[in-house]
């Protein structure tokens, strides 16, 4: 059982969500994420922490709509409950001093990638921060980002921003301005964490992604969450959900994520069919 | 293995005192007088009322339902309450057989519930899910002199059930409280049972758990139609009345380790944390859309009540033709479970024939009758996508049974150019589980074995920490209830011993 203690939508779809969750907040680190159920008939999903405060006892994640559990969450409000909150599950980024880090989020990444650029920069990194968004209007969180990087860029497929170029692209240039980055941490989409990795490969910048499949119980328990990384099975939610993006079988990722599409729009419509008689 | 069988050669001298005690009781004496041995040899054994195959599986009602008064007494006066039980040393937790046995005989059959209580914290499951035919059954004495044993586990089921049913379910008095907090990590059999036995000895328990629901393979792994979730929510309701404090959503090793619970002040630590880590063939394929293992298909369906989509949100696969690889309880728990979802062709694809089967021989004959496909002597050897990375097909190879391995069953062996494609839409590998690594990852100093296994000393279940404790599939791979609740039993004793010199 965890508390809903605030619940706003930050951009069209994209919502944070802030619970009373004192454990979980003394024990969270950068990169891990925690498992939830918005309700008693709901599924198990994965989101990446996107803040904590140990003193407040407090745990906020970000996550967009995107099917029946997204759409549960973005109705809570303060006072509800949900069932499960678990965590902090995955194994912690690794934070250390690495030199010049890129760190690129998309849409609900940029949230993600919030307490990696943070904990980097408090190790002495140079943060070089990547935000990528759909539309000018989907950009959030621009001042926190700020706040932790010494330099910060957007992309978007829209003239409202200096290029209307989608990410990868303004990865390569920022690689050819910025020569001693060392290290790309790209999170967001599947799509978007792939597209990134093949253009930092050719770079040999080592890049590291924060893996998506589905998952059930997040402990290891179940496999739901494999994926391929080196040839070599491991499961997202123990193993990773940090990985060597140049290592993943993409193909075998996009595939196994389209598991139950046809029975996510049949659990929309007849989620609908309750809240919207 | 080689480990238990050394433990019970012989029934423990006190063991023997306490079932004398009972074996010379008047009414047992008399009870023996009233009905010669040759009479209750006649008796034929009670037959377990089941469900119609044709229309039980189609749901998750439970198969069997239960014995009748009437049969519960007549099977309980084919027990011909021997002198020397064996059937008690058949038993992983030895529990006085006969003396509950003759309880059902005298009619008293909430005293024979609370008589297995006595020994046993969780007899509605065990009852239901026990392995008796290759326990208690097999030894008892009526088997070796008529060919048919005593059905104990249908009385022991009958009389746990009764028990419970009656409403008036006894709270046994608890022992002075000690003030020592001791934490059960993981909250499946052998964790149920140290905190049953941890707090009637007056310590403060708290249960561990990871998922949203304690009970671990009792509520994940074993469906509704098999044990009934409503017992199972029975028995750790009556151990909250007992005083055991539940926390759920808690994983040891994440949430916080076991040094900060240290911290907490909790003093004795019992590891039940399961075979929780799913074993794959290695075969191409094997990570297809459609291709489960038993833990995710099971967890998907019995704990997230995938088979009340779109009611509860979790999908799972609706196949048509499921392939379901392995020959254990979690084989025959997945492909009875496929069948009743609605596949048409539910099989069993299985390397050894079906004597070599370790499945509980009552789940065996409840999948023939619901209509599953058994194939023996077959692999898989790998699996075929369709153009969106579904599996459609796989490819199998006939096995021949060669030599016997470590295990004394004999190993198959491949039969050349034997290859051929069976289409499917759904695959379960149900090969065995592991060890789960998660809290042994986090848990430093804590001795693990070859197989990911922690590392007990088998007479105590000390692990190479003091004060922490281990028992259940974390000590031995996939194995029962009955032997989980055994290890837990053993713990609970050594671990109440390390407790009393502490301050």
């Amino acid at each position: 059982m965890a508390k809903v203690l605030q619940r706003q939508r930050l951009v069209p779809n994209i919502h944070w969500l802030e619970l009373q969750a004192p454990e979980v907040a003394v024990k969270c680190q950068p990169g891990q994420f925690v498992i939830l159920m918005p309700d008693e008939r709901g599924e198990r999903i994965p989101l990446t922490i996107a803040d904590w405060d140990p003193q407040r006892g407090t745990v906020s994640v970000v996550f967009m709509c995107v099917g029946t559990s997204t759409h549960k969450l973005s109705l809570l409000k303060p006072g509800d409950e949900i069932p499960v909150f678990v965590g902090p599950l995955g194994r912690p980024s690794e934070i250390k001093n690495f030199g010049t880090v890129i760190c690129a989020g998309g849409c609900f990444g940029i949230a993600a990638i919030h307490p990696i650029a943070r904990a980097l920069k408090a190790a002495g990194n140079r943060v070089v921060t990547l935000l990528d968004v759909k539309a000018n209007y989907l950009l959030y969180w621009e001042d926190k980002l700020r706040a932790v990087s010494d330099s910060l860029h957007v992309s978007a497929r829209d003239e409202f921003f200096e290029t209307g170029d989608y990410i990868p692209r303004k990865l390569e240039s920022l690689l050819e301005q910025e020569k001693d980055a060392s290290l790309v941490v790209a999170i967001g989409c599947t799509y978007l964490m792939y597209r990134c990795a093949e253009a930092t490969k050719p770079k040999g910048v080592r890049t590291t992604v924060s893996l998506n499949p589905i998952m059930v119980d997040g402990t290891g328990m179940c496999g739901a969450c494999r994926v391929t990384v080196g040839g070599q099975t491991k499961f997202a939610c123990v193993d990773g959900p940090d990985f060597d993006g140049h290592q993943v079988d993409w193909d075998e990722l996009f595939a196994r994520r389209k598991s139950y599409g046809e029975e996510e729009i049949r659990s929309m419509c007849a989620w609908e069919k309750d809240v919207y008689p | 293995m080689a480990e238990e069988k050394e433990q019970k050669k012989e029934l423990a001298p006190e063991l023997k005192e306490r079932l004398k005690a009972g074996f010379d009781l008047e009414w047992r004496k008399e009870m023996r007088r009233a009905i010669p041995v040759k009479e209750r040899m006649k008796i034929p054994r009670r037959k377990m009322p089941e469900r119609e195959p044709e229309e039980r599986n189609r749901d998750f009602e439970e198969v069997n339902l239960g014995l009748s008064r009437e049969d519960a007494v007549l099977e309980a006066q084919r027990c011909l309450d021997c002198a020397n039980p064996q059937c008690v040393l058949g038993c992983p937790v030895a529990i006085d057989i006969p003396g509950f046995v003759k309880l059902i005989e005298k009619g008293e059959f909430e005293a024979g519930g609370r008589k297995l209580k006595e020994t046993n914290s969780l007899p509605a499951i065990c009852g239901r899910v026990c392995p008796q035919e290759t326990q208690c059954e097999e030894i008892c004495t009526l088997k070796k002199s008529t060919g048919v044993s005593v059905a104990i586990g249908n009385l022991e089921r009958f009389a746990a059930d009764f028990e419970r049913g009656s409403g008036d379910v006894f709270i046994p008095d608890l022992s002075p409280s000690t003030g020592k907090k001791v934490a059960v990590i993981g909250g499946g059999p052998a964790g149920l049972t140290v905190a049953g036995e941890m707090v009637k000895r007056g310590h403060r328990v708290t249960i561990f758990e990871a998922l949203h629901i304690s009970g671990g393979v009792l509520v994940y792994g074993i469906p509704e139609f098999r044990l009934p979730k409503a017992i199972l929510k029975a028995e750790v309701d009556y151990l909250c009345r007992l005083g055991v404090e539940v926390r759920t959503n808690f994983v040891v090793g994440k949430t916080a380790t076991l040094d900060d619970l240290k911290a907490q002040g909790y003093q004795a630590f019992f590891v039940g944390v399961g075979a929780g880590l799913p074993n794959f063939m290695k075969i191409p394929g094997e990570n297809l859309i459609g291709v489960y293992s038993a833990n995710e298909y099971l967890t998907r369906v019995n704990l997230m009540k995938a088979y009340d989509f779109p009611n509860y949100d979790t999908p799972v696969i609706l196949s048509k033709r499921a392939a379901v690889i392995g020959g254990g309880n979690v084989a025959m728990d997945s492909v009875r479970i496929a069948r009743r979802l609605g596949a048409e062709r539910a099989m069993i694809i299985y390397r050894r024939s079906r004597h070599e089967m370790p499945a509980r021989e009552e789940e065996v004959k409840h999948a023939e009758e619901e209509g599953i496909e058994f194939h023996f002597l077959t692999v898989p050897t790998r699996y075929i996508a369709d153009d969106k990375g579904r599996v459609k097909a796989m490819e199998c190879l006939r096995m021949e049974l060669g030599e016997p391995d470590a295990s004394g069953r004999r190993r198959p062996v491949p039969v050349a150019g034997s290859e051929f494609i069976s289409e499917v839409d759904m695959v379960v590998c149900a090969i065995g589980q592991s060890p789960n690594p998660l809290l042994i990852q986090t848990t430093p100093g804590l001795k693990v074995g070859k197989w990911g296994n922690i590392d007990v000393d088998w007479k105590t279940m000390a692990t190479s920490l003091p004060g922490v404790y281990a028992g259940g599939d974390i000590i031995r791979g996939g194995a029962t209830v009955i032997l989980a609740m055994g290890d837990g039993r053993v713990a609970a004793e050594e671990m109440d011993r390390f407790l009393k010199p502490l301050p």
